[in-house]
This record gives C-alpha cells, structure tokens and sequence, in this order.
C-alpha cells in the first residue's frame, strides 16, 4: 500500500498520483512509484517549462535535429554535423563539488557521443557565491579540480566558459556544462528502439546504489539538511568513460546499432522509457542480468540508481557478437539484458519475478504540464548618470583586478584545453576555435549570460545572453548557426520565479529569430533556492558557429604598432545594470541597457564582412565593463599599449565604463581603416577612430598613463590570491 | 619505414602524435598498436602517447608498464630501436625501466596545462639533433605528476653522461626555481636512457609541430628523428 508520506517522499503531488492511477488502471507498487516519480520530475518532464519552451524558435535550414533527442545537431557542411548539447549539474556541485562537476562533464559528453559524434571540445560556466562567504573557496576548488581530474583523463580538450561570482549563488552554485561533438551526417544515432524480439544491451560500468534520487533531487529547493544529500551525489570515472567512448565509437562504425541512449537522470528508467516512448514499442528486462556493484540490490534501486558512465543499446540480433568483442576488448561490461517487444509496455523482472509491469507511452506523454502561475517583474528606472571617479584608471585597476572581470587562468591552467591537437584558440578569448579535425575549418563555441541583468529585467536580460554569444562567434570570424540553452531558475512555483522565466524566455525567443539563431538542445534546472532565496535567473547560453577557412579568425590581440582601433556600433552612455554602476558608483538597481536586435545583426553582418575582407586584424565585443576594459583586454592580449580619444560627450567615465550593447571594438592598419569607415557607412552602423596603438601603457587624454605591467599584475593577481592564499 | 604508436586504455595523445608524424614521413601514418599484443611487428620507431592509460590508478604509468605490449618494448629498447615516450608515456618508460628516475605528483599539487620554455641539454642524439646546444624551444605541457624525481647520484650520473636532453627555463636560458612549473629535480623535463636511443619527456613536442596551434618547435625533433630512421 502506498501511502501518503511514501508519494510526498518521491516529490509527486497526490493530484499526480491519482492521475498516473488512471493512466496504469490500478495503484503503482513502490517500484512503479519509484519509476513514474522519476519520469514525472520537473528534470525528466519540464512539467514546469515545457509549456514556455514551446515558444522557442528550434529550426532552420542548417539545423539537422532539433530539441529532443540526447543532443542538439547542426549542418555544418562537407557532409558533416556538429552534435552539442549544455546540461546543469548545479544541485550535486553544491552537495559534492569535485564528484558534482566530474559527472556533469561525464553526462555531457555521453550526450555527444552517444549520436555517434566524437567529442571535439567541452566549456563550462560556472557561477559561485560571494568571495568571501565561508563555502566559495572550498566550492571553486573542488568544481575546477572535478572538470579538470574527468576531461583532463579523459582527453577531450576544456576550452572555454566563464566563471564568476555573486551574492545570489551563495547557496545555490551553478555548473553549466557544453560539449561538442562532430560526426558524418549519414552517421547520426538516435534513441528511438525498434524490431520487437531485437536485444536491448546494457555496456559500460557496473551498477551501484550511487545516485539515487539524483533526479528528484534536482527537483527540489535546499534547505539546511542538504549535507546529508550528499549519498544521492554520484561518482564518476572518467577512464571507463574514456574508453566508453572509444568502444561506441568503434561500434557506431558498423552497423550493429538500432538505438543508443546513455543513462542519465533516472537511469535505467529514463533511458529505457525514453527509448521505448520514441518507438513506439515495449522493452522487457531482467535485472538479473545488470552487472552490480554492491550486493542484493532490488528493482528499486537498480532502476533508479544513477550510477555514471553506462549506455543502454538496442542491437541488430545477428550483430549481437560484434558488439560483445569490442566491448570486451576494451574491458567494459557487456550484457544482454531484456528485449523489444510490441507490447508498449516496460516489464521489468528481478529474481525472477514480475517487479514492474506498466504500459509507458501513456505515462511519457501524458506525464503533467502546468502553467504555472507568474509575475511580471516590475521594471526599473533608467540609472541617473553617476558623478565622474577621481581617476578612471584606479577604477579600471579595480573592475579587471576584481572577482568578475579578472584573468580566470588560475582555472583554465588546470584544463588540458590542448588535447586533440585541434585548439586554434583556448580560453581566454571571445570565442574558442577548435578545428575540424584533418580540414581547413573551425568551430566556434562560447558560453554568454549576464545575470545582472536577467535580474534587472529578464526580457532584456534573455535577449542579451543570446545576442552576447551571437557577436562572440562573429568576433572571432564565425557564422553563428545554433544555440543550446541551460535556463537556471529558482522555485517555479513562486510565480516572481515563474515571471523571471517567462521573460527570459521571451527575450530569448526574440534574440533568437532577429539572429537567426535557433535553439537545438537545452535543460532546464529549476529550484535552484535556498531557504526561499532564489539565485539570479539565469538563461546560460552556449553556441555554435562555424568558421569556413581557419586563415580568417580573428583573436582579440592588438597586432601592430600605429594600427588604428575603431568602435563600431552606437553609445548611449547607458550604466544602467552595469559593473561601473555596481562596483564602483554602488548605484541603485536600474535598468540594463536596452537590446536593438535589428542593430545588433546588422553590427554583426558588418563585422562579418570586415573579416571576410580582411579589413581588420583583431576583433573584441564591447561587453561587461565596457568599451575600456574591452581595449584593456585588448591591449594585454597582444601586449601592445593604446592611446585614447576620447570624445567630448558623454561625459569621460561614461563613455568608457557604459555597456551599450551592439558593438565592437576592431583594430586595423593605418591604411585600412579609411575602409573600415566607408564600410560602416555602407551598413549605416556609426564607427570612430578612438585610439592607435603603441607603447607599453593604456593612455587616455586627461589621465595619467596605466602601464600594461601594473594592469597585468592586477588582471592576474586576485584569483590566485584568493585561491591560493586566502 | 614503419613506425608504431603504443595504445593503451587511456592513451588520449595517441592520435596526435600520429598526425604530427604522419606528414613528415613518407610511409604513410604510423600503425597503432594495441597494448595486448604480445610481439611486435618489425619497427623503425615506437612512440608511447600520452594520456592517461588506465586512469593514472595506483599511480601514473604503473599499470600500462605491465601491459602484455611492454616486454617487446623493453627488448627492442635493449635492440636499440629508437622510442619515443611523451608524458604519460615518460610515466610508464620510468615504471618499466626503460629509463632512470620517476615522475611524481607536480609541486603545486595541480594539472599544469601551458607552454613552457625548455633549454637542449644534448644535441648529440638521434631525437634532438635538429636543434643546437643550449638552444630555447617552447613546448607546451600538460600533466598533473611531471615533476621529476632521481636521487642525486643518478642525477650527477645524468648529468655526467649527457642523459639529460631538456631541461625547464627562461624565456633566455636561464634554469632558475622559478622556471620551474612542476618541481623536477634540477628542473629536468626530459631524459635519454644511456645508449641515447629512448628520448622521455614530460613536454610534448607533437603539440608545438602545427603553425595553427601556435608553435612548430617539434618540427626539428621529429624532423630530424625521422632523417635518422631513413
């Protein structure tokens, strides 16, 4: 009998209880319960969001599969696809931070590798709490040195991501986590079971009681008992995942597979539900069959265990010994453990008898939506133009010597980002490149969301995240094709969380058809709350672009001496929402500066062109911070000084420190930048000459000259002070 | 000319290790060779890849020394067939003894992934003739235990027969503690066994061989090692 307590446990409501009693005819035994909770979570359903998704435009002539699947995939031309996908691991990462990011890499991975793409690259963005509350140091170390032990072991390159902090994630960390895969168009694997008396296989590691709950955990909001989560935490490794990989890989090339999906959230339910509901078909298992970890094991926690690096295949009968050979050769565990059937039912048999029997179409598909109940956030006033600093310098000195906007290499120095051979351009820049390997072209991928604003108004804040990364790809020379999306969000039934949802995706939805940007994959990670305090709402976007001929990337270093810069786009002198207004005015919440989308692809097509033109010969976009950390970042990356003009208005410290969107700062040869100018005439986007570049100091008329050195020692100082000293 | 590159489960350099010689040789790509084979084919170079064969369990290379493959590695060593191992390659050369001295955790206790100066200590082998003594080149590495450890009288025996073939430094040559990014004893970052035709490092030379990824310092290593092999 199952009680009230036992269905509250699983995190279902009763009304939910009583319609899956419908839907099966009769009550559930605890197995089923413990299967149905799972597939009914707010992380397997999106019975929160699926609702607002929808809105999310998701195709285009180049995208191959949208969302759906393991992984989103994209066309990236020569017969080729880039398969990608980014997924929160933010609830273990908070409980267990280095076993919490490991198997949010391991699980992205799988994703990729899983359609048959091999995993050309991962990013990570990371949002951590206030520097100085008593978990944040502990958190950032074991965070890093989880993605650092699983990617750096298993050999697929860590190239970008970004990494910060605020107040709002003191009790809820976020770990967003990308990879990238690229496979043969004709050589995609889905997840869609087929062939009724065909083997389903289970490969991979064994099973233990690790992970149990880990969707349903998810689902929930902390509170102070989250220590003792930590059992539901699992663990990873990477060398069974390394040669996971390898092994799939070397199947995908024959042609023994029907279906592939690995176990993920709810394990060996979800993957067995997923692959059964696509199809249309039944499976049955004997659990009898599973290779285990720990000893007498019941259906239960088999079916719930979230044990890492294993995947779940349905095999051609007849190729059944191919797959066993390779399997055994790489030493991982292979077993034939149930069939398809066409019964449409999961039948699932544990010491030989009948432990759960359900027909699972009906309860995928029927699985709760709601429209939740949600508030407009209010919207906040225009920021009045805070009085001119003392010296601009000391408060450039403070933003890129400080927590958000310093050098994170004391991080990236940990990820092997080298791996593969096929780095163009690592951490550091607007975008990484990673070519493709044995070719002329590159791939481009960043991850952008300024949360700060999402907070201040979440519409504007979506569609920046999204137009942030569109100009991150075409800065360094890309053709933007496709985004994946991670939209962390408080409590969603607290409908101030559900508004700052619906707005971010709103934003969102307009980013994404002005860019023609389509949204291929994602993962929604709500309840990310503690006590009642939700972090900042935060739509993490990673995306996807292509570059034709590597010869025509762009990085952000200064090149020459007396080359021109130029900024492209407009300023209004907002500081609204800004890390100026924040850090040094501690001016009052306001409005983030306005979104022109129209003026944003434009400014893009125009870059675009200057690149292919070869009209420039370094690109960087205006973002946090502004225009003069922008030329700073500039300046220390190609370690050349820059002379400044600044104009007569707005006023000095506005128009260096204000973050109007839409626009680029590109340098170019004294002889090209009359061209520069013709062109932005032509697209009628307004650009300026506003410095040369030469010396060792950043000069602004007016100030004393900072020198590139001093500027340096503070970029680079404070996270390995922090980290290692503090 | 035939060249074979050991694969062990975790091997993650293998592949570009391949591609860095597979241009600079005219005998099409190096085979790969899986570490369960018990006898090799007749090979003009071995290379062991970096990565991290079976996880760095127990302790880097431990494991993959004891491989089926390595006891005809060891033998062709003895034969004098040249063999190139290259970060965890390093790792399990030291474990199989196919060199002197271990590799042990990084100072810092942290996975070290940048480029790196390195000074040539000896020219006068078939792995390092292409570059002069004393010559600067830049390699990047990536390791979290490459800090070379040898008790002093190997090290002075090292040092005394020109075993050592790189060492960490300046940007100018200079070999000071503060070049040093892992800690290895008087700042060793690769060695030779004596007869000089096993070259271990910790860089890795296949990583600076593409104008793309920064760097063709590994071009005159591989370069000349091939011209040596023909």
């Amino acid at each position: 009998m199952i009680t009230a307590e036992t269905i509250a446990a699983h995190g279902l409501t009763e009304a939910e209880f009583t319609r899956a009693k419908a839907l099966i005819g009769r009550e559930p035994n605890l197995v089923e319960l413990g299967i149905l909770a799972a597939l009914w979570s707010e992380h397997c359903s999106y019975k929160s969001s699926k609702r607002w998704l929808g809105e999310l435009p998701t195709t285009a002539p180049w995208v191959v599969h949208g969302p759906g699947e393991n992984a989103g995939i994209v066309d990236i031309g020569d017969g080729q696809v880039a398969v990608f996908k980014m997924e929160s691991h933010n609830h273990p990462s908070f409980i267990e931070p280095t076993q919490g990011a490991a198997t949010g890499v391991g699980g992205i991975l799988r994703d990729v590798f899983t359609m048959g793409a091999r995993p050309v690259a991962t990013l990570n963005a990371l949002w951590f709490g206030n520097p100085q509350h008593e978990k944040t140091q502990h958190l950032v170390a074991g965070v890093v040195n989880g993605i650092g032990g699983y990617g750096n072991c298993v050999g697929v390159p860590t190239v970008g991501g970004a990494c910060s902090f605020d107040d709002a994630y003191n009790g809820n960390i976020l770990v967003n986590a990308m990879a990238v895969g690229v496979a043969d168009k004709d050589r995609v694997f889905y997840a869609k079971a087929s062939g009724p008396g065909n083997p389903v296989v289970y490969v991979g590691a064994k099973t233990g009681r690790d992970g149990i709950h880990g969707a349903t955990m998810a689902s929930a909001e902390f509170d102070e008992g989250i220590d003792a989560r930590r059992p539901t935490v699992q663990v990873g490794d990477p060398f069974t995942e390394k040669l996971l990989i390898e092994a799939c890989l070397e199947l995908m090339a024959t042609d023994a597979v029907v279906a592939i999906q690995d176990m993920g959230a709810a394990g060996l339910t979800s993957s067995a539900s997923e692959m059964a509901a696509k199809g249309g078909v039944g499976i049955d298992l004997d659990l009898d069959r599973i290779p285990l970890r720990e000893d007498a094991m019941n259906a239960y926690e088999i079916m719930l265990s979230e044990s890492q690096e294993r995947m779940l295949m349905v095999l051609r009968p007849e190729k059944s010994n191919v797959a066993r050979a390779i399997f055994e050769k790489w030493e991982l565990d292979f077993s034939v453990i149930g069939k398809i059937t066409d019964r449409q039912r999961l039948s699932v048999r544990r010491d030989g008898a009948l432990a759960a029997d359900m027909a699972i179409a009906p309860l995928v598909e029927n699985a709760p939506v709601y429209d939740r109940n949600w508030a407009s956030v209010p919207p906040l006033c225009k920021l009045a133009p805070p009085p001119p600093p003392e010296d601009v310098n000391r408060c450039l000195l403070q933003l890129m010597g400080g927590p958000d906007l310093c050098s994170k290499r004391w991080i990236w120095q940990q990820y092997d980002s080298m791996v593969m051979a096929d780095t163009v351009q690592g951490p550091g820049g607007d975008a990484a490149v990673v070519r493709v390997h044995g070719s002329n072209k590159g791939l481009a991928l960043t991850t952008d969301c300024t949360p700060r604003y999402c907070s201040a108004d979440p519409e504007t804040g979506g569609a920046q995240a999204v137009a942030e990364a569109f100009r991150n790809l075409v800065a360094v020379g890309a053709r933007p094709l496709a985004i994946t999306d991670c939209l962390n969000f408080g409590n969603p039934e607290r409908p101030e969380v559900m508004g700052q949802f619906v707005g971010c995706i709103r934003g969102m939805v307009r980013a994404c058809q002005a860019l023609d940007l389509p949204v291929v994959s994602g993962n929604v990670s709500f309840y990310n709350e503690t006590n009642g305090r939700a972090i900042h709402p935060t739509p993490m976007i990673g995306a996807v672009g292509v570059i034709a001929d590597l010869d025509h990337m762009k990085t952000l270093a200064i090149k020459g001496d007396g080359d021109v810069l130029l900024l492209i786009g407009e300023t209004h002198g907002n500081l609204g929402a800004s890390l100026y207004a924040r850090e040094i005015a501690h001016a009052e919440s306001a409005a983030p500066p306005p979104i022109d989308l129209a003026m944003e692809r434009r400014v893009g097509d125009l870059v675009h062109q200057l690149i292919d033109r070869d009209l420039i010969n370094a690109c960087h976009d205006v973002s946090d911070g502004g225009l003069y950390v922008a030329l700073a970042e500039m300046a220390l990356a190609g370690n050349l000084g820059v002379t400044l003009d600044v104009p007569s208005a707005p006023a000095t410290h506005v128009w260096l420190f204000a973050e109007d969107q839409a626009r680029f700062i590109v340098a170019t040869t004294a002889s090209s930048a009359r061209d520069v100018l013709a062109t932005a005439s032509d697209f009628n986007i307004p650009a300026q000459e506003i410095g040369r570049a030469g010396g060792d100091a950043l000069t602004v008329s007016g100030a004393r000259p900072i020198s590139l050195t001093m500027l340096r020692q503070a970029h680079e100082a404070w996270l390995p002070r922090y980290m290692d000293e503090g | 000319m035939n060249l074979g590159v050991i694969v062990f489960p975790g091997s993650n350099c293998d592949r570009d290790v391949q591609v860095a010689l597979s241009p600079r040789q005219s005998g099409g790509e190096p085979s790969m060779i899986w570490h369960r084979e018990n006898t090799l084919p007749a090979l003009d170079l071995i290379v062991l890849p970096g990565g991290y064969s079976y996880g760095d369990y127990l302790r880097s290379g431990a494991m993959a020394a004891h491989s089926p493959v390595m006891r005809a590695v060891v033998e062709a060593a003895q034969a004098g067939i040249p063999i190139l191992a290259i970060c965890n390659g390093f790792q399990i050369a030291a474990e199989a003894g196919l060199v002197p001295g271990g590799l042990i955790a990084n100072e810092n206790r942290k996975f070290i992934c940048r480029d790196v100066d390195l000074r040539v200590e000896n020219s006068d082998s078939r792995f390092t003739s292409g570059y002069q003594n004393g010559q600067i080149v830049r390699y990047p590495i990536a390791h979290h235990d490459g800090n070379y450890y040898a008790d002093e009288e190997t090290l002075n025996r090292l040092e005394g027969e020109g075993q050592i073939a790189f060492r960490y430094c300046s940007a100018d040559g200079a070999v000071t503690d503060a070049d040093n990014p892992n800690g290895s004893s008087r700042n060793i970052a690769g060695v030779f066994n004596q007869s000089r035709n096993v070259l271990a490092l910790m860089p890795h030379p296949e990583r600076a061989a593409d104008s793309r990824l920064g760097g063709c310092d590994g071009h005159a290593l591989f370069d000349a090692l091939l011209a040596s092999l023909s």
